[in-house]
């Protein structure tokens, strides 16, 4: 079994702001982030694949999935005001935790599109606000499955 | 516990497979099929999986591991041109997620026996590519 995993760049502001709390609650809730004209990140995103390696000595094809990540979500994040440009965060916080979980959503809902076959699996998206803070989000397949998941692959690739 | 040893090498390859054309080739492989070939810096991190002995505290001897990944890999990879020079990328194409394999099947032989098994080999084309390779699991 083998793990694919490409890093992209993106640079966006957003602003922590939880619409069902008041303007106390916000500013003690996040702080910083929840300074009235919001901030920036240059976020980098990882996605990892699950597969068996194909006849061209691939999990998937780095095009393939170039594509899919730009027309999913990294063209209209990229120096987008996430709160402001993304339907998505109108009202959803967008948190490094609520980013990565939008991420792998669209990633998932256009994915056929790309991987029409069985493999590769979307495994996960690790996003990174800045050095020190990461979140790991799993694909549902993955999450749902665990550690089943590289069963089905042993037994694929026998 | 999982233990693991980072090492790097520069190596130049060819993503191209010998028996299509070269438009085929282009359009499986990109950039990547240009016929001279380019180069990475990759970066390796092979990870072993065990217990520490209770009399000396660890799971696999790392200077060992060192020396072993050092002669396995590094050695016979390093400022190498992988499909002239190292099989058996003269017939596989040396796409990363191929070397991580031939990474592990050098070492995997290498290691039997000991109290630690392999448990994934790390390679990094560049610092946003990378492969995770588990082995094929009996």
């Amino acid at each position: 079994m083998t793990r694919l995993t490409r890093r992209y760049r993106f640079a966006a502001s957003h602003r922590l702001h939880a619409p069902d709390l008041s303007d106390a609650e916000n500013r003690a809730l996040y702080g910083k982030c929840n300074h009235p004209y919001g901030h920036g990140h240059d976020y980098l995103v990882e996605v990892s694949l699950l597969g068996p390696v194909d006849g061209h000595g691939r999990v998937a094809s780095r095009e393939a999935l170039d594509r899919l990540v730009a027309r999913s979500f990294l063209d209209e994040f990229r120096n987008a005001n996430l709160n402001l440009d993304v339907a998505e965060f109108a009202r959803l916080v967008p948190t490094t935790e609520n980013v990565a979980a939008v991420i792998e959503r669209r990633l998932t809902a256009s994915w056929r599109s790309a991987f029409p076959e069985p493999w590769p699996v979307l495994e996960r998206v690790r996003l990174l606000e800045t050095k020190r803070n990461a979140v790991e989000h799993m694909a549902p397949a993955t999450a749902e499955t665990g550690h089943s998941i590289r069963e089905e692959l042993t037994t694929h690739e026998k | 516990m999982l233990v693991t040893r980072k090492e790097d090498f520069s190596a130049s390859h060819v993503c191209r497979n010998p028996a299509l054309e070269p438009e085929e080739n282009r359009e499986i492989y990109g950039e990547d099929a240009n016929p001279h070939g380019h180069g990475h810096n990759y970066r390796l991190e092979v990870t072993l999986e065990g217990v520490p002995d209770e009399v000396t505290g660890m799971v696999y001897d790392l200077k060992a591991l060192k020396d072993l990944i050092r002669s396995q890999i590094i050695e016979p990879f390093d400022h190498r041109f992988l499909n002239y020079e190292v099989p058996p990328f003269d017939r596989v194409v040396p796409t990363a997620e191929n070397v991580a394999r031939e990474i592990w099947r050098r070492l995997e032989s290498r290691l039997d026996g000991a109290r630690a098994r392999l448990h994934s080999v790390r390679l990094y084309e560049t610092e946003d590519l990378w492969v995770d390779y588990f082995g094929e699991r009996p």
